[in-house]
């Protein structure tokens, strides 16, 4: 898209011959105050915004004097491994963690499954009622989870499927959003390839999977890393269908650690910590993807 | 292809049939899961709003619209909504414009921009619930953070969630940081997609820093912080976890919002209340459809959906 173009066309601008007259000394007292001026307020920004991620792991080695000290220690003197162990042994963490990983997995990839499959009907498929039914997916992004959260539980209750995994993943095996997404990707492809890969003989699911889903694995990448970080961090739903520590998510577990009788600040941090290893590496590695994804819906 | 014709509609006849039911069947999997848990638990939310309910939360007898009556003559209620208003400014207004301060700076061509975004959105990586629970840490009276670095500067230790009058703004603050990251990404997807030749032609003519911006980035930038700040308000409405973690709805009910009191009544405490709950729900479905419409109204002419 059009970031990427821009990002290519920097390089080529400051190639352009100013350079040379850009040095410090070309500048106007003005110019260099106001760029002191921006990198102190972009400083006091990065600092403000990540102190509570550094404080977060820093807090998570420190022993429990460090961390109750007054006032409060912000270095780690002496690294200890302790608050892991203690955190594991507080909580089911490892059961929990797993938990969580089943239940993002199952739903990303239900989700991939079912818009995959509505947007090609979307797209390559006819349809009588094409505009009601669209209509119907785009619907439902406008209706909150919380507003309609009483019924569903009280479904998924009535169905003995409460402190289950199913309880967990079945409200959300399909999404308006994984579908709108992918039929804006569909919809880029030329039209020629269907007739193509017909004249060649392929029906409609050869050309989905051999065609269709190979050439959209950008806009599939994206869509896999929104649902798995909204389903990782889920808090609500887990909350009210769990009742049990082992069928808790980790989202919950944290929870627990900090509402237990000790409450210990390292324990909690070292939780945290673990808890971030999965988000934290698709929000690293999967950047330019979650971009894509987030403005989606946006204007283009 | 003259000879084409005598075959080809018979087949393609037939092959349209099977091709209408082709489209049903990959339709049907997401369709099933929006009619079970979307578009039943709507009607039957509105449903139970209308009945009263037994201590187990079995729906009774109809009550018509009691609930709606009971809640607009409750002064608590009228808190719940003053209280979600303000906790929807408080995280609205400050993450939307410091978001965008954050991204004009970022174009002012300095060193290590790549470095400086992927630091800003950190904050993407947390879930609710972890970035509860490190800010609960930081809020601690006697051992948070916040409090020792007050105290250096002689301040005295404050309740941040323990006194009714912080409350509400240190749940904000968490808000914010934790949208920060989002935010920041929406905001430069959009600077990205302005026209090049534009901000070059207004550097030409010798617009820069705040001129540039007040000229060129920030109305360039106008559709998406529309977009922002009416995703950033139905994301307000919708917050629980950060309060569920930080303040359940405490100190005296100072951070009680709408989702809060829903979820109060139907599951806290053993409460059962789902006649009350499901009033609610509805006047917090109403809240965000209106605001989903408003986004829809203004945007329908800028872009095509179909």
């Amino acid at each position: 898209m059009t970031s990427i173009a821009t990002e290519a066309e920097a390089p080529e601008a400051s190639k352009a011959p100013r350079p040379r007259t850009r040095t410090l000394a070309g500048r106007s007292p003005r110019d260099l105050l106001g760029r002191a001026a921006v990198y102190l307020l972009l400083a006091v920004a990065v600092v403000t915004v990540a102190f509570p991620v550094y404080y977060a792991v820093a807090g998570a080695f420190m022993g429990p004097s460090e961390l109750s000290s007054y006032p409060p220690a912000l270095v780690p003197h002496s690294v200890t491994g302790r608050n892991f162990s203690g955190a594991v042994d507080a909580i089911p963490l490892a059961r929990q963690y797993a938990n969580s990983a089943i239940v993002a997995t199952v739903i990303t990839l239900a989700q991939l499954f079912t818009s995959v499959l509505a947007a090609y009907a979307f797209v390559f498929l006819p349809l009588k009622a094409r505009a009601a039914v669209f209509g119907v997916f785009l619907a439902t992004l406008m209706v909150p989870w919380e507003a309609i959260i009483i019924p569903n539980y009280l479904t998924l209750s009535g169905w003995g499927l409460g402190n289950t995994y199913f309880g967990l993943v079945l409200p959300f095996l399909a999404s308006g959003f994984g579908t709108f997404m992918l039929r804006q990707a569909f919809r880029q492809l030329p039209g020629e390839l269907r007739d193509a890969a017909r004249i060649d003989g392929a029906g409609h699911w050869r050309f989905l999977w051999r065609i269709v889903v190979p050439l959209n694995k950008p806009a599939l990448a994206a869509l896999s890393i929104y649902v798995f970080l909204s389903a990782w961090n889920q808090y609500f739903w887990p909350l009210i269908i769990t009742r049990t520590a082992n069928m808790q998510t980790l989202q919950i577990g944290l929870t627990s650690l900090r509402d237990s009788e000790m409450a210990d600040p390292g324990l909690i941090l070292a939780g945290v910590v673990l808890s971030l290893l999965p988000t934290l590496a698709l929000v690293v590695f999967g950047q330019r993807f979650i971009v894509r994804g987030l403005t989606a819906g946006a204007v283009r | 292809m003259p000879t084409a014709p005598h075959t080809a509609p018979r087949a393609g006849r037939r092959n349209r049939w099977g091709e209408h039911g082709l489209a049903w069947a990959f339709l049907l999997p997401s369709l099933v899961v929006f009619v079970l848990f979307i578009g039943y638990p709507l009607g039957r939310t509105i449903y139970l709003s209308g009945h009263a309910n037994d201590l187990f939360g079995a729906p009774s007898r109809y009550v018509g619209m009691k609930h709606y009556t009971d809640l607009l003559t409750s002064a608590d209620f009228r808190r719940t909504l003053v209280t979600t208003a303000l906790f929807t400014l408080f995280t609205v207004v400050p993450g939307v414009l410091g978001a965008l301060v954050l991204v004009l700076l970022l174009e002012n061509r300095i060193r290590g921009v790549r470095l400086l975004r992927s630091a800003f959105a950190l904050p993407f990586a947390f879930s609710v619930a972890s970035a509860s629970v490190v800010f609960a840490v930081f809020f601690n009276p006697a051992s948070g953070v916040l409090n020792g670095l007050l105290s250096h500067v002689g301040l005295g230790p404050i309740g941040w969630l323990t006194d009714s009058r912080y409350a509400l703004v240190s749940v904000a603050v968490t808000t914010v940081w934790m949208n920060l990251g989002y935010n920041v990404l929406v905001l430069s997807a959009g600077i990205g997609s302005i026209p090049g030749e534009i901000v070059e032609a207004a550097r030409i003519d010798g617009a820069s820093g705040l001129r540039l911006a007040r000229s060129i980035t920030v109305p360039m930038l106008g559709p998406n912080l529309f977009f922002l700040t009416v995703v950033s308000t139905v994301h307000a409405l919708q917050s629980f976890g950060q309060i569920h973690i930080l303040t359940k709805g405490g100190p005296d009910g100072s951070t009680r919002t709408l989702v809060y009191s829903v979820y109060e009544k139907a599951f806290a405490y053993g409460s059962s209340d789902f006649g009350t709950a499901s009033a609610q729900a509805v006047v917090l479905l109403v809240v965000v459809l209106a605001c989903t419409a408003v986004q829809f109204g203004v945007l329908e002419r800028k872009v095509h959906y179909a």
